[in-house]
């Protein structure tokens, strides 16, 4: 079964072939089947894969597509994790996206976008070289496009899917920038195999710096974050697979493979962290003041996104993806959570509307305030081991980072409460009778809330798990572990108890809160500088250099050939055609003597003869 | 006593009258019978040097002269024929196509 890994993103890409070639003909109930009957046998196949290789790396061939770059698949420990995620949580999100969908239009449309984001997904996790994980990371690109923009006689929809593809390209032409250094270190290969045994230098540090911004563009960290929160136009599965559980993460699993690379390169790790610790509080403090319920979803996965290159930087790349799976379970169970209440008001988004919603979607609820209980960092849930783990690797390498970490902790419980009780408790504050919803959408919540309590058990495995691949530095400090978890866990107590008493505040950040309001001012700076400045004010610029400058040019080189055209013109017909005339005239006028003799006249003729008859004879008699 | 100067005489005018004929007159008609007559004054020249040399040549070269006479009478006139057939007209000074 570990031969046929290649088979595993094909099959999502097949599903997605017959839903967007034929769906149109296809029946809701076919189409219920199919789409997430496909992730179902990737998963099961991806299960079967992974028990088989047991953790040994193996590598998949297909053909050579580029010289020295193949069409290959690698499963290993790492990848392994990826496309259990993936395919498992994905196809949870598919069965519920069956039920949240079910009254709208576009239904095969909506899911054969889908399952061509798992295809690329897949390609993008099971590559064994950066061209061709670039290929899943553009086609990921695509696909998250056409998913926020899936309700596209929206304008807010198409703006919002405009701005994410403008800033991963952003990001990408840093990935591609890094692939060429790639390329000239690896000397041409690109395979992951080939990147260990690699030496420092200024070439390294930049594959390394240049990589980490294309990572920016996917993950969404500063600056390029901007785009994440816009991207929440898309339909609530689509933010719970793509823009939380697994695209975003897309950026933390290429650091983590590339771990050889950072590993190497120390400035720019902890530029990673630095920034990864910027985006996490900067997200954090957004997400207090968000009043939409998916913002503040989307605000926290930015913000537990810096939290994994937090990790990735200090060195602990394991610690990073065992947070990015914590957290594809519990941000996927949120978001899934948050569409159910959507779905039971009807579409209402704005938890100031919201509230009391306890007593009448009781599922939702449950499973969601396990998933608010898990990313706050309560013990015993996912969240709290890996963020521990987190914390703890910082404290050890990078002391101002592990600080600011601790307060986003703090943060992250108040912000997450703080819309648990806007949501679910006190007074309802809108007139709409709210439902729970289907089986279909409540299934797949409580078997990511049952993940959320268990796989945070599993770290101690999953560090052995990973080790052949990322390089663990573990350190068994077991009292300073203690000391942390103890702090860890007074800053989320702290937050849920500040969240009971101020999530009705409408200034919890005192000072802060303005800015925090307005997104740091970040959208106004890009809208600044680039919209306006560059955009409009450069379109001035270049419009006046365009009509003067060139325009100018263009209209001189006009003028100038008018004018050497006008006087060719005059020597051809004043020298030329004049030579031509004089030619002629002069024969004319040689001719004239000759001409008056020739009268046509025959008379004229015979008078000639006879003269010149008379004069021979005259001639003759003279003689 | 009929001399030979007296039809060399009657020749050389007949010669004259034909030569102003061809020379001055418009109606093309008139001009091919001028030539008759120049034709004519020649055979009369040549009979009489045939008489004066007593000489058979000169009558038999008149004869020639006949036959070739009649020939370009029947070329001439019908030249004349299809000219006037084309143009109306048989005059000579409105036959002037062939100039520069």
């Amino acid at each position: 079964m570990v031969n046929l890994i290649w088979l595993i993103p094909l099959i999502p890409l097949g599903g997605a072939a017959v839903l967007l070639l034929l769906g149109r003909m296809l029946p809701k109930s076919l189409i219920k089947v199919v789409a997430p009957g496909t992730i179902f046998a990737a998963f099961l196949l991806s299960l079967g894969a992974v028990m088989e290789s047991g953790g040994k790396p193996h590598e998949v061939v297909l053909y050579e597509w580029l010289p020295k770059v193949d069409w290959g698949f690698l499963l290993d420990p790492l990848s392994s994790v990826m496309i259990l995620i993936i395919t498992g949580i994905g196809f949870l999100i598919h069965v519920y996206a069956t039920g949240y969908m079910d009254h709208e239009g576009g239904y095969y449309r909506f899911f054969g976008y889908l399952n061509l984001f798992v295809f690329f997904m897949l390609i993008l996790v099971l590559a064994n070289n950066y061209v061709l994980l670039f290929a899943g990371w553009e086609g990921v690109g695509l696909a998250s496009y056409l998913l926020i923009g899936f309700y596209f006689n929206k304008k807010s929809a198409g703006d919002a899917a405009k701005k994410a593809f403008l800033f991963n390209r952003v990001g990408d032409a840093g990935f591609i920038l890094g692939m060429f250094c790639v390329a000239a270190l690896t000397h041409g290969s690109l395979a992951f195999r080939d990147l260990h045994g690699l030496t420092a230098g200024p070439l390294l540090t930049a594959a390394a710096a240049l990589l980490f911004l294309g990572a920016t563009g996917k993950s969404a960290q500063l600056p390029l974050f901007v785009w994440l929160p816009d991207a929440m136009e898309g339909p609530t599965p689509v933010s719970a697979l793509i823009h939380a559980a697994t695209m975003v993460t897309a950026g933390v699993y290429m650091v983590a493979r590339s771990s050889a690379i950072y590993s190497l390169a120390p400035e720019v790790s902890a530029a990673i962290s630095c920034i990864g610790a910027t985006t996490a509080i900067m997200a954090a403090t957004i997400a207090m003041v968000q009043t939409d319920i998916k913002r503040v979803l989307a605000y926290s996965t930015v913000s537990q996104l810096g939290f994994m290159f937090m990790a990735a930087g200090v060195g602990a790349y394991w610690v990073a993806v065992f947070h990015l799976m914590t957290h594809a379970f519990f941000k996927a169970l949120l978001f899934l959570g948050a569409g159910s209440v959507i779905h039971g008001l009807h579409g209402e988004q704005d938890m100031l509307k919201m509230g009391g919603l306890r007593s009448e979607m009781p599922i939702t609820f449950w499973t969601m305030a396990i998933a608010a209980l898990a990313i706050a960092g309560v013990p015993g849930m996912a969240g709290f081991f890996s963020k521990d783990e987190i914390l703890f690797y910082a404290y050890l390498n990078f002391k101002s980072v592990f600080a600011v970490g601790l307060i986003t902790a703090a943060l992250t419980a108040f912000y997450m409460w703080r819309l648990m009780f806007l949501t679910f408790f006190g007074e309802k504050r809108t007139l709409v009778h709210a439902h729970e919803s289907p089986l279909v959408m409540t299934a797949p919540l409580i078997v990511l809330a049952l993940g959320c309590g268990g796989c945070s058990y599993y770290a101690a495995q999953l560090e052995r798990w990973l080790e052949p691949v990322l390089h663990s530095n573990h350190s068994p400090d077991i009292g300073l572990k203690h000391v942390l978890m103890a702090a860890s866990v007074f800053a989320a107590f702290t937050g849920i108890l500040l969240a009971r008493y101020f999530h009705a505040s409408t200034g919890p950040l005192g000072p802060l809160t303005k800015l925090a309001q307005h997104k740091w001012y970040l959208d106004d700076i890009y809208d600044f500088v680039f919209v306006r400045g560059l955009g409009m004010r450069g379109g001035e610029y270049l419009g006046s250099f365009d009509r003067r400058i060139l325009d100018g040019g263009i209209n001189g080189a006009g003028l100038v050939t008018r004018f050497v055209s006008r006087a060719s013109i005059w020597a051809d017909t004043w020298i030329v055609d004049g030579l031509v005339r004089i030619a002629g005239f002069s024969a004319m006028f040689a001719s004239l003597p000759a001409r008056i003799v020739q009268t046509g006249f025959v008379q004229s003729y015979a008078l000639v003869i006879v003269a010149a008859i008379a004069a021979a004879l005259g001639l003759f008699w003279v003689k | 006593m009929i001399t030979i100067n007296h039809y060399l005489a009657v020749s050389a005018t007949l010669l004259l009258i034909g030569t102003l004929g061809v020379l001055t007159r418009r109606n093309i008609v008139v001009i091919l019978m001028s030539i008759e007559l120049i034709l004519n004054a020649v055979n009369v020249n040549l009979i009489a040097f045939s008489k004066y040399h007593n000489q058979v040549t000169g009558q038999v070269f008149a004869i020639f002269v006949i036959a070739v006479a009649v020939a370009e009478a029947a070329v001439g006139l019908g030249v004349l024929i299809a000219l006037f057939r084309n143009k109306g007209s048989v005059q000579a000074d409105e036959v002037d196509l062939l100039k520069w």
